[in-house]
């Protein structure tokens, strides 16, 4: 909740802060780490932890190539300090699989070609993840309204949709 | 980003002392408004006091029948809740109708009412804009302004607040719970966001060393009829053009009362007591809602860009209005306005 009201510039006279030591259990692995506070969830995750399956897009909340599952449930990872998620356990893209098969989405995807650069694929997946767990979508039409939050600019939104309603299918 | 000191505040208390102590700090808890406006130098803060973890997370039915929601409520959180999507289905509608599923689980009940505008201008640090640099200038109102506001301008300021969900508590009549070192007090909906004049810098009525604790909602909720319809230049996950909230209680045909709320359009949500007045023991029709849709618009004034904001708005009143006596509401997911 951001302050309300004056805007004016403020002279900046803070010192760089130290760096501070968060626990993550990401993947279901517990991670130590040292973050500055400014680092994002998203910049932790593939700069110190190298889970590069996390995608970069916008860098602002608009893209969804960025979601990660916090405590089970999507968010953009890219608007998310690192540090106000200690204690927190991180599903990204990488911990879907489980003993070497894929996450029934995942499997979706690949049957439905709902993907074609790639590049949204990791947001996209993890953000249907989030969907299904939700349980609030049942048609195609509230799957579209749902899943807004992630843009593929190569236009699979179709096959995207194909694919969610086969994992749902499914589970 | 720049760089900051971090604190997490323990208790509300607490909280309030940190933040002052230190003028330049801000607060923070979903942060998907604070952080991308750090991202693009627009907020400059030293210190972030996280808040998001205060136990401010509950929703609960008040002695008179009423409901105060936390602050930190998340906002799927709040619009999934039984009691408000059964209660209070305009405020759910609302919310579901802003931002994308990632963003309404992280965005705060207290931090929706003090998002900032998403003004071109004020996120471009290359312009002048009187909100983010007091007395340099407005660049909306000889800029491009499609997206401004028609209401409650004034000559330094034209930015819209982006909110859904405040224009379903405006019309609902909601209470904003806050603290601060002087205790605890109240400030109803309607007086909490301000209208630019000339300190377009000042959202709110919110003090600097204020924290917002809960919302409150009065015990009506205006569930049979009731209807919140966005209007957007995509489908889904964009900020209104025009928003309406209408909620109607009904004898028959015959409005006894009435509540319609504008989004998009005012630098704060919009009501007009004289165009909900004008609808009283009328019959539900397009008639009544024409005259009520003339009234909400009184004064109206386009920048250029926005002049269609007017039309658009008068037609979309008819329609929100038409819908809510029907006790047909607006689809989220089926987009085509019946």
């Amino acid at each position: 909740m951001a302050r309300s009201g004056t805007a004016k510039r403020v002279t900046r006279t803070a010192s760089v802060p130290e760096k501070i030591p968060i626990r993550l259990t990401v993947n279901g692995n517990q991670m130590e780490l040292r973050v500055a506070p400014w680092t994002t969830l998203l910049d932790a995750l593939r700069d110190h932890l190298d889970l590069t399956g996390t995608k970069k897009g916008c860098d602002h909340g608009q893209c969804g190539a960025c979601t990660v599952l916090v405590d089970g449930r999507r968010i953009s990872s890219c608007l998310t300090l690192a540090v106000m998620k200690e204690g927190a356990e991180i599903i990204t893209i990488e911990g879907l699989a489980r003993d070497g098969v894929l996450h029934p989405l995942q499997q979706a995807f690949i049957d439905q070609d709902a993907f074609q650069c790639g590049y949204c694929t990791s947001g996209q997946i993890c953000s249907g993840v989030g969907l299904l767990a939700e349980g609030k979508a049942r048609t195609p039409n509230e799957i579209r309204e749902l899943m807004s939050g992630n843009i593929c600019r190569c236009g699979a939104y179709p096959n995207i949709v194909a694919a969610i309603l086969q994992a749902m299918e499914r589970s | 980003m720049i760089p900051f000191q971090y604190a997490r505040a323990n208790d509300v208390a607490d909280a309030i002392k940190q933040i002052a102590a230190d003028p330049s700090a801000k607060f923070i808890a979903g942060g998907t408004n604070l952080i991308d406006l750090i991202k693009y130098d627009v907020e400059e803060p030293t210190r972030l006091i996280d808040i998001s973890h205060l136990p401010l997370r509950s929703i609960e039915q008040t002695s008179t029948g009423g409901v105060l929601i936390g602050a930190m409520v998340p906002n799927t959180d709040l619009a999934y809740h039984p009691m408000i999507e059964e209660r209070y289905p305009l405020l759910a509608r609302a919310i579901m109708s802003g931002a994308s599923q990632q963003l309404r689980n992280m965005a705060s009940t207290g931090g929706n009412l003090l998002q900032r505008t998403r003004c071109f201008y004020f996120y471009d640090t290359a312009t002048p804009c009187n909100k983010r640099e007091p007395g340099s200038g407005c660049s909306a109102i000889d800029g491009v302004n499609r997206i401004n506001a028609v209401l409650g301008t004034s000559q330094a300021c034209i930015a819209t607040h982006p909110s859904d969900m405040c224009v379903a508590l405006a019309a609902l009549d909601a209470t904003v719970h806050v603290a601060g070192p002087a205790g605890a007090r109240t400030i109803a909906f309607a007086d909490f966001h301000r209208l630019p004049g000339n300190t377009p810098q000042r959202d709110t009525n919110l003090e600097p060393d204020e924290i917002i604790t809960a919302i409150e909602l009065p015990p009506k909720g205006f569930s049979a009829n009731y209807s919140y319809l966005k209007i957007r230049d995509r489908l889904s996950y964009a900020f209104a053009l025009v928003s309406v909230a209408a909620a109607l209680e009904l004898d028959g045909d015959t409005i006894k009362e009435a509540r319609l709320a504008l989004g998009g359009v005012a630098h704060k949500p919009w009501r007009s007591s004289a165009a909900e007045a004008a609808l009283l023991g009328k019959r539900a029709d397009a008639t009544a809602f024409a005259q009520a849709a003339d009234w909400l618009l009184h004064g109206a004034k386009g920048y250029g860009h926005n002049n269609f904001k007017i039309g658009l708005a008068r037609r979309a009143i008819v329609r929100t209005l038409g819908q809510a006596a029907r006790g047909m509401p607006q689809s989220l997911s089926d987009k085509k306005i019946r």
